[in-house]
């Protein structure tokens, strides 16, 4: 497959390899303890996975699974707020197919369609703002979810359907920025993260800059990535590079994708749309500041929180689930008490084993339940 | 299968263009849809007398083989028409996949017609005159069937049922427990392209791609494959849950692992692109004419040169081996030089958003 093949060439990948294990011996550090990198997006812990990279990095390589899969991270109150939304006879409810299986407190959006809700799973806003205009005497709306990637969609759809004057149609929004997260992870105590992998799909929206810190404040070297394995393993030498040579900068090793200004245009459409919100929960990880946004109140007829009467439930996550562990780096998922018993893809209990792109779901999948062990004696 | 010429008589006639509720109260209306549309297509002296039931004679059945094989399946695809098959088409070839990889000659189907009010009576002429042919090409006939009409949004405007009666071979026994290490995975053609033909076909990807189903009547190959290598241990077609799952099935069932090898296993450019796309895995598309086999392995080129040699077998490879791994357990090598765990899938294979 032209344009993919090229990046999952094995002569290529195996060079790579062999260039990270020769940096990480030169480092000091990793004679003492293995370096931890994390790979902030979901996007690449799938993709880590899926081409068994964790087993072709030597043992001085560790990689840390971070908080960047929107699904995951979502808790389980705003599930409950869907259904209750959904649950309205006037309202079709409408989805991004990853969403369906999140479980809330008493059920998922799946389930609560089978209960019969008038629940659809759509590839793209625009297809809910099409059923919108198909359904005049319908209200619909779409949770719109994720990072930067997914907001300039989202915030076009809300000004198509302002130029058209439709009037049924309202956004859910949950969506959240990655930025505040990361300094969150950064500032809790103990925590030793050598290195990051950027996310991909956020950075082409956002550009380089909301980076910098982590470079110039927490002196750690990030390299915004790629999801072809060749992507990743670049990416990963160029941190490594960076360490070794005592460097913390942020790179771009997805320039074919990411430009390091950002894309005004589609920045233009959120900030139009969107404005911060003081706070916002994350599912493992509690309230982090700043961490969302919001409709601005020129937009408030297409926000469906002042729409409909939203319940804004808040619901604990379950005591022995240990997600938050997990999103800080803190546990690998097989640590925790739960994966692969209580907690599995059939029946998640912890919102990483959900999504394809949740860290323990990709473990589980891919790596079998006991861990990484396991790929690398397949590997072997 | 030699049934005699069918001796013409009058059949009713609709003359309404679409489908009602009186299409299925059982009196005239009911009848004239009957005979007009599903007895008009599947004519045959079994079905012609149109009892309540089909009176097959046993020396029929018994000069085939020596056990009855039994299967029923229900089909309720979306689109109804789509490129390389129809609901029509699947029904028959569906069927009649599922017992010929059991090792059977397939010899009789029923037909059981679910229609919402409102349907086209094109359209289910249409759908009935696809039935036949396909069921005319395997050699097989309809002999018995039944249809109900129901409210409209009770169902999606057509779903079929189609039951199969064939006849195993005398010495055939295949199974998914009978696997051993060492033993060849074989496919007859390319992965996935009934997946991403129905995927594409519902228009709502905006995708563009000139995808055909697979779907095909499979028996004949199988005959030919079964002479060829009659210790073959195991052959199941690939539908729903696509190859990986009959491979998760085959694994657990005979209590091996199985190692396949990315590189080895035939995908069209096309179907990778758009499972690429959508952040799908094609080993886990439906396909409606692809079998996975497996043989021992001092069988196995004779099994891939009899496959080969069948138009529907042309693409067949050896995609794999059965292990002596953790039993249950499905590896993939990748091209990338990696390897990872095929897993059975959870719930519907759904798309990554970002």
């Amino acid at each position: 497959m032209k344009f993919a093949d090229e990046f999952r060439d094995p002569a290529k990948a195996d060079a790579l390899v062999k260039d990270i294990a020769r940096l990480a011996r030169q480092i000091p550090a990793t004679k003492q303890r293995p370096l931890n990198i994390m790979e902030v997006c979901g996007g690449h812990t799938h993709s880590i996975f899926r081409y068994g990279i964790e087993a072709m990095l030597p043992k001085e390589i560790e990689l840390v699974h971070g908080p960047g899969c929107p699904v995951c991270v979502l808790p389980m109150g705003r599930i409950d707020d869907c259904i209750a939304i959904a649950e309205l006879r006037e309202v079709i409810f409408t989805t991004f197919g990853d969403a369906m299986r999140v479980p809330g407190s008493k059920k998922s959006l799946l389930q609560a369609k089978a209960d019969g809700c008038d629940i659809r799973m759509v590839y793209s806003p625009m297809d809910a703002l099409a059923l919108a205009r198909n359904n005049p005497d319908r209200e619909v709306v779409f949770f719109a979810i994720g990072f930067e990637t997914t907001m300039p969609s989202t915030a076009l759809t809300v000004l198509a359907a302002e130029r058209e004057g439709v009037r049924n149609f309202s956004l859910f929004c949950n969506h959240i920025t990655i930025v505040p997260t990361i300094k969150a992870i950064l500032d809790s105590p103990g925590l030793l993260i050598d290195g990051f992998l950027g996310p991909g799909h956020v950075s082409m929206v956002t550009g380089l800059l909301p980076y910098r810190f982590i470079a110039d404040y927490y002196r750690r070297p990030v390299v915004v990535a790629g999801f072809e394995p060749l992507d990743i393993l670049q990416s990963l030498q160029m941190v490594l590079k960076q360490i070794a040579h005592g460097r913390c900068e942020v790179e771009n090793q997805y320039r074919r994708v990411v430009p390091d200004d950002g894309n005004d245009s589609a920045l233009a459409a959120v900030g139009r749309v969107y404005e911060l919100r003081e706070f916002f929960e994350w599912r493992g990880l509690g309230s982090i500041d700043h961490s969302g946004v919001r409709m601005r109140g020129n937009y408030a007829r297409f926000d469906a929180e002042r729409k409909f009467a939203v319940p804004n439930v808040r619901i604990a996550d379950p005591k022995s689930c240990q997600c938050g562990e997990v999103l800080k780096g803190a546990i690998k998922p097989w640590q925790c008490k739960v994966f692969g018993t209580a907690c599995t893809p059939e029946t998640p209990l912890g919102a990483l084993m959900v999504s394809s792109e949740g860290a323990c779901a990709a473990y589980y999948q891919y790596g079998g339940v006991r861990g990484p062990k396991c790929s690398t004696e397949a590997a072997a | 299968m030699n049934l005699a010429a069918v001796p013409k008589r009058k059949l009713a006639e609709v003359h309404v263009p679409a489908v009602t509720l009186a299409h299925g109260g059982g009196g005239k209306a009911m009848k004239d849809l009957i005979e007009d549309v599903f007895v008009r297509a599947f004519d045959n002296p079994l079905l012609s007398p149109l009892e309540d039931q089909a009176r097959v004679p046993l020396h029929l059945l018994a000069s085939h083989g020596d056990r009855l094989a039994f299967t029923t399946d229900s089909y309720v695809v979306d689109p109804l028409v789509f490129p390389g098959g129809d609901i029509g088409k699947l029904a028959v070839c569906g069927t009649i996949n599922d017992l010929a990889v059991g090792g059977a000659v397939p010899l009789f189907l029923s037909c059981a017609a679910i229609i919402e009010e409102g349907v086209e009576i094109a359209l289910l002429r249409q759908i009935a005159r696809s039935m036949a042919q396909a069921a005319n090409a395997a050699g097989v006939a309809f002999v018995t069937g039944d249809t109900k009409v129901v409210h409209r949004g009770a169902c999606d405007r057509v779903f079929l049922n189609t039951t199969g009666i064939g006849v195993i071979r005398a010495g055939v026994l295949l199974g998914a427990d009978r696997a051993r290490p060492g033993d060849a995975v074989l496919v007859n053609g390319t992965l996935g392209d009934h997946g991403a033909a129905i995927l594409v076909a519902r228009g709502d990807l905006a995708l563009e791609a000139e995808i055909e189903s697979d779907c095909a009547a499979l028996h004949e190959l199988i005959s030919a494959l079964l002479a060829a290598a009659p210790g073959t241990r195991f052959i199941r077609d690939a539908t729903r849950g696509g190859v990986a799952t009959v491979l998760n099935e085959t694994a657990m069932a005979s209590g091996v692992s199985i190692e396949i090898e990315e590189a080895r296993t035939p995908i069209r450019e096309d179907v990778r692109g758009v499972a690429e796309i959508l952040g799908l895995d094609p080993l886990y598309f439906a396909n409606e004419g692809r079998i996975v086999v497996v043989v021992p392995p001092d069988e196995e080129g004779a099994a891939l040169a009899a496959l080969k040699s069948h138009p529907l077998g042309e693409r067949a490879r050896t995609i794999g081996r059965i292990e002596n791994g953790e039993p249950g357990r499905v590896i993939m090598r990748t091209r990338f030089g990696g390897s990872r765990i095929v897993d059975m899938l959870v719930g519907e294979q759904l798309p990554r958003i970002c």
